[in-house]
């Protein structure tokens, strides 16, 4: 779990396993949250390289996280999202709210 | 005639055991020689309904889920069956984005990704009754099938 996450200044950029399900997505969310309490975080990448398998509860961490992120004023980024991937974040309506990226976006300055 | 091919898998409702479950339905999958596309969208939504068990049905506490999958031609059937605390209004559990627990950060979207990504959802369920989710879908290219 501890090579999960990189801080980068006040950006948190999250390495999401290989299958981001209920049980990862619950225990993602516990390590995070600490993390953007503890480091004054007020960015988060979401990256999704290792990613091969997400369900809706992978929905509900990154909306969960994105609520935390547009309270304090900060945004959320996903990146290296392959088809299957793009196809769930479409699905369930998470594109409105947040930049998607397939490989890494070019003149970010959060990576 | 078309052969009949089944199988049963009970567990105990951790969260845990949601990737095992996903694994031994994809296995039994196979036979039917799907893409990889359709064995994703069946896990998708194998995943789905066995964490509406562990999170809905049995709201954390560890009892029993079991599956059955039924082959049949090119269609594979999922039974997903918890004997939980059931559903009162099936109807408004299944709209998008309708969810008990909003404060656990559940998305809402369980159901919709069943009916996404299979071809029939149908669920039965009442209050204190538990609940069955069967799924169905349709296999397009069954080039192996029973591949004995």
């Amino acid at each position: 779990m501890e090579d999960s996450f990189y801080i980068n200044g006040t950006n948190l950029t999250i390495f999401v396993p290989a299958e981001l399900d209920h049980h990862n997505a619950e225990q993602l969310k516990i390590r995070a949250d600490q993390l953007i309490q503890r480091q004054n975080i007020r960015s988060i990448v979401f990256d999704f390289g290792k990613t091969g398998f997400m369900d809706s509860s992978g929905i509900g961490m990154i909306m969960g996280r994105y609520k935390n992120m547009r309270f304090m004023g900060g945004t959320v980024i996903a990146i290296r999202v392959n088809e299957r991937i793009r196809r769930i974040l479409t699905l369930s309506g998470v594109y409105k709210y947040i930049d998607i990226y397939e490989g890494l976006p070019q003149q970010s300055k959060l990576l | 005639m078309q052969e009949k091919n089944e199988m049963r898998l009970e567990f105990d409702s951790r969260s845990c055991n949601e990737g095992f479950a996903r694994v031994a339905v994809a296995a039994f999958l196979t036979q039917l020689n799907p893409t990889l596309e359709e064995v994703a969208d069946v896990k998708t939504a194998l995943s789905e309904a066995v964490t509406n068990c562990i999170v809905h049905g049995y709201e954390g506490t560890v009892e029993k889920i079991q599956i059955a999958c039924t082959i049949e031609g090119s269609i594979i059937e999922i039974r997903v069956i918890d004997h939980g605390c059931g559903i009162e209004d099936v109807k408004k559990a299944m709209e998008p984005l309708f969810t008990t627990k909003p404060e656990e950060e559940r998305a809402g979207m369980g159901f919709a990704f069943m009916e996404a990504f299979m071809d029939e959802v149908v669920v039965e369920s009442a209050r204190g009754a538990g609940t069955t989710v069967i799924m169905k879908k349709k296999i397009e290219n069954p080039a192996g099938k029973f591949a004995m």
